[in-house]
């Protein structure tokens, strides 16, 4: 390869659409299969009273499993597609410092609340990756989830999940 | 003239204060929700949906409608000003819309682009308002065979007219109709694919898929992009406005082709997308400075606005007469009707008049409030975009997070919403159509059933759907759409030999 180097070596690297063309068919294979194998456990045929619970779900799994054996042959055979990049490792990188926070986010969630982790996370976010002052960072995460929790709990009096834990349950909400 | 009268006593219902406001609520929502990346038009009514159980279906309806136009026309503002389409189908309008922003006519270039979105929907409302009525009527003689042909030629419509590779749509779509069956079968009462998870037995909910797929996948598409806002300014003065309305009479065939294409495209799934990109396609085509095209022709703003607007307004004609959702917003709304406790499909016309009459006029009054708060509000909006990512990002991941606990009140559900954005953005890179899976999500359980029904009806015999010239019609148009693709090449290749034969004509 003598293209002219790009400014950033992480731009260059990354994974090419083939692989991913071909790791997705796979999965979807998976996914066609265990459709297949249970709705066959249900019983995908004709019973006394009709159809049985299986019967349209065992057609659908064939299908995907059809569709994405195709895919799968039609991704290995485009060896072109090799050299065309999915996502470079500088991008990924960029799409992982969004998805790993959200994912940690959601796992706190699930024990101290919606509010209390979405101020968390907006306030760190904004530090973080934004370069904000931490100062107004918590401003920013606070009011936005103080506006939420009147607008929800007050207004519209749809409770949000509050965690397992519950830390705010001195509110009375 | 049963529709006129219907009609005004839809405008009945929606002119009380409660529903005005509700009315601009709506809208102001939508145009926001249009504007932000990683919200639109029907993650935006998913999320915005839990808040709406209360609420008489009537109100509810008219408010989540009035955020789909909303977002209609918030999408042509980020196009024009920042390059970036806030919505997919105002990608054809940066084409010419930015250029002309560029040129300093960004006033003229959104005047055009608001009143053209408001022509396609107002011409898409009429045909809605006189032509839905005769489909329900018609289709209250539906049995179940007719129902799953009609099913079916709406997912063949998805296979044949697709522009990517037909397997990945079918796929995509093959995993919806698996997704919707997760859960208690309705007639046998099993349990199907659970494999022992107790928290699965409720099924995965649609509303959580289309606030992952599109909202959560959005977002991390965009951060790939490394968004950086750089707009231009918007001015828009009566001046500018009066002017480009005076200019715009010229381009009548260009709004008409665009509305028609885009009614087209919205009542046969093809969607909004689409719709705008044929409608740039062939006006670049047929008007006389089509080689200008690019940079910055005002035609060019109007033809794939009108037809967006066009398709996502009678995207909503099947909705309402059928059941059977155009897109998927129309989907959503679909969802809504569900969860109201209403039942979809051409018995709403008989049973559910002010419901229906006071949706079909508020679509008329919405689109006007819309034009209005739009061309008076743009400076706002545009505002709006130069937040910064870094605070509008979490912002949007906590709002989406916020809306799928609230369907259910189920934490799982958050976590499921995380695996759809991955699925959504894995399957956006990849090109498998998001639609199509999201409709038969919506629609696999009452596919389902109409299948089953049909299957017990003829004990199991395939040819009942050909049984008569109805049914038999439909599922031949569906078949020939499912194979339309290879139609074509052969097609194609005829003409190719006959036209080797004879002397070669420029077309």
């Amino acid at each position: 390869m003598t293209e002219t180097p790009l400014p950033d070596p992480d731009e260059r690297v990354g994974v090419s659409l083939r692989l991913m063309d071909i790791t997705v068919a796979l999965l979807l294979l998976i996914v066609g299969a265990v459709v297949v194998y249970d709705s066959y456990r249900l019983g995908a045929k004709w019973a006394s009273d009709g159809p049985e619970s299986g019967y349209f779900p065992f057609r659908v799994g064939l299908l995907i499993c059809i569709a994405s054996l195709v895919t799968l042959v039609q991704a290995v055979r485009a060896r072109n597609l090799s050299y065309v990049m999915f996502v470079s490792l500088a991008r990924l990188k960029l799409v992982l410092t969004v998805l790993i926070p959200a994912l940690v986010y959601v796992f706190c969630v699930q024990y101290i609340g919606l509010y209390l982790a979405s101020a968390v996370y907006i306030a760190v976010f904004m530090a973080w990756l934004g370069k904000y002052s931490w100062l107004k960072s918590i401003v920013v995460g606070v009011l936005v989830n103080v506006s939420f929790f009147f607008m929800f709990e007050v207004w519209f009096k749809v409770p949000l999940w509050k965690g397992s834990f519950d830390p705010l349950h001195f509110l009375g909400y | 003239m049963v529709e006129i009268n219907a009609l005004f006593q839809g405008f009945a219902v929606v002119l009380s204060p409660f529903n005005m406001l509700l009315m601009t609520i709506g809208i102001v929502l939508g145009v926001i929700i249009g504007v932000l990346p990683g919200l639109g038009g029907a993650n935006g009514v998913a999320i915005l949906l839990p808040l709406t159980f209360a609420m008489p279906p009537t109100s509810a309806i008219i408010m989540l409608s009035c955020i789909y136009w909303g977002a209609l026309f918030g999408g042509a503002i980020t196009s024009i000003l920042f390059n970036i389409p806030g919505e997919p189908w105002s990608v054809a309008t940066t084409f010419d819309g930015y250029p002309m922003a560029q040129q300093g006519r960004a006033g003229e270039a959104l005047t055009a682009a608001f009143t053209s979105s408001f022509v396609g929907a107002f011409v898409a409302v009429v045909m809605i308002t006189f032509l839905a009525p005769l489909v329900a009527k018609f289709a209250l003689q539906f049995g179940p065979p007719e129902f799953f042909a009609v099913y079916l030629l709406t997912f063949c419509s998805f296979i044949g007219m697709g522009k990517g590779s037909p397997w990945k749509t079918l796929a995509a779509m093959m995993l919806g109709f698996a997704l919707a069956a997760v859960g208690m079968d309705t007639v046998t009462g099993q349990l199907r694919l659970i494999f022992g998870f107790t928290e699965l037995m409720r099924g995965f909910d649609f509303l959580i898929a289309v606030i992952g797929l599109f909202g959560i996948g959005e977002i991390l598409l965009s951060m790939e992009e490394g968004l950086s806002f750089t707009g231009k300014t918007a001015k828009i003065n009566p001046k500018v406005v009066f002017e480009t309305w005076a200019s715009l009479p010229k381009y009548w065939a260009t709004s008409v082709r665009s509305s028609l294409i885009g009614i087209w495209m919205g009542i046969t799934p093809g969607g909004a997308t689409p719709a705008s990109f044929m409608s740039y396609g062939v006006a670049k085509r047929m008007s006389r400075d089509g080689e200008k095209f690019g940079t910055g022709q005002i035609e060019g703003v109007i033809a794939p606005e009108t037809a967006a607007h066009a398709a996502g307004t009678s995207a909503l004609l099947p909705m309402l007469a059928l059941g059977i959702p155009g897109s998927p917003t129309a989907a959503v709304l679909l969802g809504g009707l569900l969860i109201w406790g209403l039942q979809p499909g051409p018995l709403l016309f008989v049973e559910q008049k002010d419901f229906v009459w006071g949706l079909i006029a508020s679509m008329y009054l919405g689109n006007i409030f819309g034009l209005v708060i739009v061309l008076t509000c743009v400076p706002l909006f545009a505002a709006i975009l130069r937040i910064p990512f870094s605070i509008i990002a979490p912002v949007i991941l906590v709002i989406c997070a916020i809306g799928a606990y609230t369907v259910h009140g189920a934490m799982l559900d958050i976590w499921f919403m995380m695996l759809f954005g991955v699925i959504g953005y894995l399957f956006k890179k990849l090109n498998y159509p998001l639609a199509p899976m999201v409709l038969a999500l919506v629609l696999g359980d009452r596919a389902e059933d109409s299948f089953r029904q049909s299957m017990l009806i003829a004990q199991g015999d395939m040819r009942i759907f050909f049984s008569n010239g109805l049914v038999g019609g439909i599922t031949g148009l569906a078949l020939v759409l499912l194979f339309w693709p290879l139609l074509s090449r052969v097609i194609a290749r005829l003409r190719g030999t006959s036209a080797r034969a004879a002397p070669q004509t420029p077309d």
